[in-house]
């Protein structure tokens, strides 16, 4: 009898993770609804030479919208290129790394047994900051979509980076506050267990005391009490601040948003790229947004061609409106084709010999991409992107452009 | 053979877990020596290293002393962040990285076990769930107290601010940890496998030693009975606060051994969860189980990447996997089973004896 028992427990555990890889097989005919099958399809159409492409980020966890639009932006842009049948095809896998560094090296190491030729570093700061390193050491070229923090790039000849960096953001922030005229007396609302806003805050506080532009104050709120805000918007309204920066994501600024209107507090809103998304977020009042500035290296409004068929992929696919993120990661892969066509590399070369290349072409070349202005995407050599933030402000729940 | 019967229980335990650490060692370096094992894993050996070290530690205090801390990740972080600090400081004054290792491990270690004396003497004059959440909160207040922590070292000395960085650090000046971006390793990542190795050695003859000692009868007394130990002239606050501060101290030395084997780490990485995995370990391997805590560790670390085939529906796959091995470890029907079959039939009353044992529990 005894054994009769524990042979049932071993089928019904057989079974139950039978049915669960059949689960995350049956999906992948359908994209719509799982998108990490999606890179078994591109595996099926590929001929075999087919640049292998590797990525980490937050695909579970309370990160996980980030490194989702990031896997998703990247896999539509994938998919397209694959679709036209050129040159350059590409296989795309992402890893999941929970946001946490630790994770990210596993994500990463796995993805180098799967055989990654050039990588899209993590989309998160820490965990990219991790992963660099082990980029930088295995000569296996890296171009991050929105790990921001400068450590990411630092001293790595072949990490590059697609989005700002933080410093830049504050520094940006605070010259356009000051060159418009915007405030006389500014306030800082930030989140200081984030690396993204202690970064972008650090800078802007530097620049505001350069620029003359007085800063009036500052308040912190962290992981687990980012519900209630009433402290921190008292204190600004005490100290007559007429303008608030907020160097943070989306979702705490809503609250922000919402309970100022609450106290009846209405003083000029200023945010940086994290802001994205404000307006999409569900259980939201968009009208909460009107007149909230931000600068964003993206508008999913905006009219050209190549931003239209995007967002409206992105819509068909997985039903919402694409952030920066995926803007960014979609970028990123365009800028790979791009990149590999100038250098001429095929995808039998290894990992080296096409960073190698791409460390060469990278500074040389200039994308016209769904993020940046008219003007084109350009790099530095020392990795970091130069391409100009787009100041918006929201009219009518919609971005308007600033100038 | 009949050496090993003559032994004490507890020895033979001891030594099986020796045994069972060195082999596994002994089987990774000759793999990582010939045919390799992957980067994958190759990556994961310090940490879990560092994780054993964690649920040997932890085990101590909920196992052997019966008291639960749900902040042991608190102790891991102080361990972490002091040792690192040393390391990167002296990275000029000690090239050479093995002995900087050890004056970072033991410098964790130290500074992990001052926090766990000052915190257990308030802490352990309470019992049980009172403990619980007292222990609980004190891993979030390191945790928030080391992500506003601002220090760097340059040629005037130390410099350290809180909330806000003021430190203005001189040319060739080192920031060694970083508020909210936590410790970047630029020349600390000094551990290495075979310092966790002896890392995990160490633990466990500590834990080993100092169970089986005296100290060690007494703190399972006031664990097993808290009025009958008093009253046999045993002072519990300092037999809890001893098996603590042990644990404490281990749980830094992991935390160094952890933290000088990352590029980055911030003290997010410890927080609420991380003492619960540890806590799993624990419960998965057995209370009081030295070796259970070695192997739950090993295999709960390695588990959640060798699931990564199942991308989305990893982590639930996860948690049934965990649910079905406690269930399966905890079932008397199967202990007996695996008895059965490590006695290979030829002691015949061996599983009803070990039956009735689990029944006069």
């Amino acid at each position: 009898m005894k054994k009769l028992r524990i042979l049932s427990l071993a089928m019904a555990a057989a079974l139950s993770v039978s049915l669960l890889a059949g689960c995350s097989d049956g999906t992948a005919t359908t994209p719509d609804t799982d998108t990490s099958a999606a890179p078994n399809d591109t595996t099926s159409t590929a001929t075999g030479a087919a640049f292998k492409i590797g990525g980490t980020g937050p695909l579970t966890g309370a990160a996980s919208i980030y490194g989702l639009a990031a896997q998703r932006g990247a896999q539509i842009a994938v998919d397209e290129i694959n679709a036209l049948g050129g040159d350059i095809q590409f296989e795309l896998k992402y890893e999941d790394d929970v946001h946490d560094p630790e994770k990210a090296v596993n994500a990463y190491n796995a993805l180098k047994e799967w055989g990654m030729q050039i990588s899209l570093g993590s989309v998160t700061s820490k965990p990219g900051e991790a992963t660099s390193v082990y980029n930088f050491e295995d000569r296996i070229f890296a171009l991050t979509p929105s790990a921001s923090s400068t450590a990411v790039v630092e001293g790595k000849d072949n990490v590059f980076q697609m989005c700002f960096t933080d410093p830049n953001q504050g520094l940006a922030s605070a010259e356009y506050i000051y060159n418009q005229g915007l405030a006389e007396k500014v306030f800082i609302i930030w989140k200081n267990d984030d690396v993204y806003s202690t970064g972008i805050k650090d800078t802007f506080m530097a620049e505001a005391e350069t620029l003359g532009l007085e800063v009036v104050g500052d308040a912190t709120f962290a992981d687990g009490n980012d519900q209630d805000f009433s402290v921190q918007l008292g204190q600004a309204k005490d100290a007559g601040a007429d303008l608030l920066f907020l160097p943070m994501y989306y979702q705490p600024a809503s609250l922000i948003l919402a309970q100022a209107d609450a106290m009846g507090y209405t003083p000029k809103f200023f945010g940086v790229d994290g802001m994205d998304g404000i307006l999409t977020m569900e259980g939201f009042d968009a009208s909460l947004a009107e007149g909230v500035m931000l600068l964003t290296p993206f508008n999913a409004d905006a009219t050209d061609e190549a931003t239209v068929n995007f967002v409206t992929k992105y819509k068909e696919l997985y039903g919402e409106t694409p952030n920066q993120f995926a803007a960014d990661a979609y970028d990123c892969v365009y800028a790979y084709k791009l990149a590999l066509e100038t250098a001429g590399c095929t995808p039998d070369m290894s990992a080296s010999e096409i960073c190698d290349k791409l460390i060469e072409v990278f500074p040389t070349i200039t994308l016209n991409g769904l993020t940046g202005d008219g003007s084109g995407i350009t790099w530095e050599s020392n990795g970091q992107v130069s391409k100009a933030p787009k100041g918006m402000v929201i009219q009518d729940g919609a971005y308007v452009g600033m100038d | 053979m009949t050496k090993l019967r003559h032994m004490k229980k507890s020895t033979r335990t001891s030594f099986f877990t020796y045994g069972l650490v060195i082999v596994a060692f002994l089987i990774i370096q000759i793999l990582r020596g010939t045919v390799g094992i992957g980067s994958l894993l190759e990556g994961q050996l310090i940490p879990i290293c560092a994780y054993i070290v964690m649920a040997v530690s932890l085990n101590l205090v909920v196992g052997i002393s019966g008291e639960l801390s749900l902040g042991h990740a608190g102790f891991m972080s102080v361990g972490a962040f002091a040792g690192c600090a040393m390391a990167n400081g002296l990275q000029n004054l000690v090239p050479s990285e093995p002995l900087r290792l050890v004056i970072a491990i033991l410098f964790g270690a130290l500074m992990a076990a001052l926090a766990g004396f000052l915190i257990g003497i308030p802490v352990l004059r309470l019992n049980g769930d009172y403990l619980a959440i007292v222990t609980l909160a004190f891993g979030e207040i390191i945790k928030t107290i080391l992500t506003n922590l601002y220090i760097g070292v340059d040629a005037n000395g130390l410099q350290a601010s809180f909330v806000n960085d003021t430190t203005d650090l001189a040319e060739g000046g080192i920031a060694l940890i970083k508020g909210p971006m936590g410790v970047s390793n630029t020349s600390a990542r000094i551990s290495t496998f075979v310092a966790g190795f002896i890392l995990v050695m160490v633990a466990l003859i500590v834990v080993f030693n100092l169970v089986n000692s005296r100290a060690g009868r007494a703190i399972m007394a006031t664990r097993d009975n808290r009025i009958a130990a008093e009253s046999v002239g045993i002072s519990v606050t300092k037999y809890k606060l001893m098996a603590f501060t042990v644990s404490a101290a281990l749980a830094g030395a992991a935390g160094t051994l952890y933290g000088c084997s990352q590029i980055t780490f911030s003290a997010n990485k410890f927080d609420f969860n991380t003492s619960i995995l540890i806590l799993v370990f624990v419960v998965l391997g057995g209370l009081g189980n030295m070796w259970g805590s070695v192997i739950a560790a090993t295999a709960l670390t390695i588990l959640p990447e060798a699931l990564r085939q199942f991308s989305d529906y990893r982590m639930l796959v996860y948690a049934i996997v965990l649910i079905l091995v406690m269930l399966a470890t905890n079932s008397p029907a199967i202990r007996s089973f695996f008895l059965r079959i490590v006695r290979g039939g030829r002691n015949e009353d061996g599983p009803s004896r070990s039956a009735k044992k689990e029944a006069a529990k």
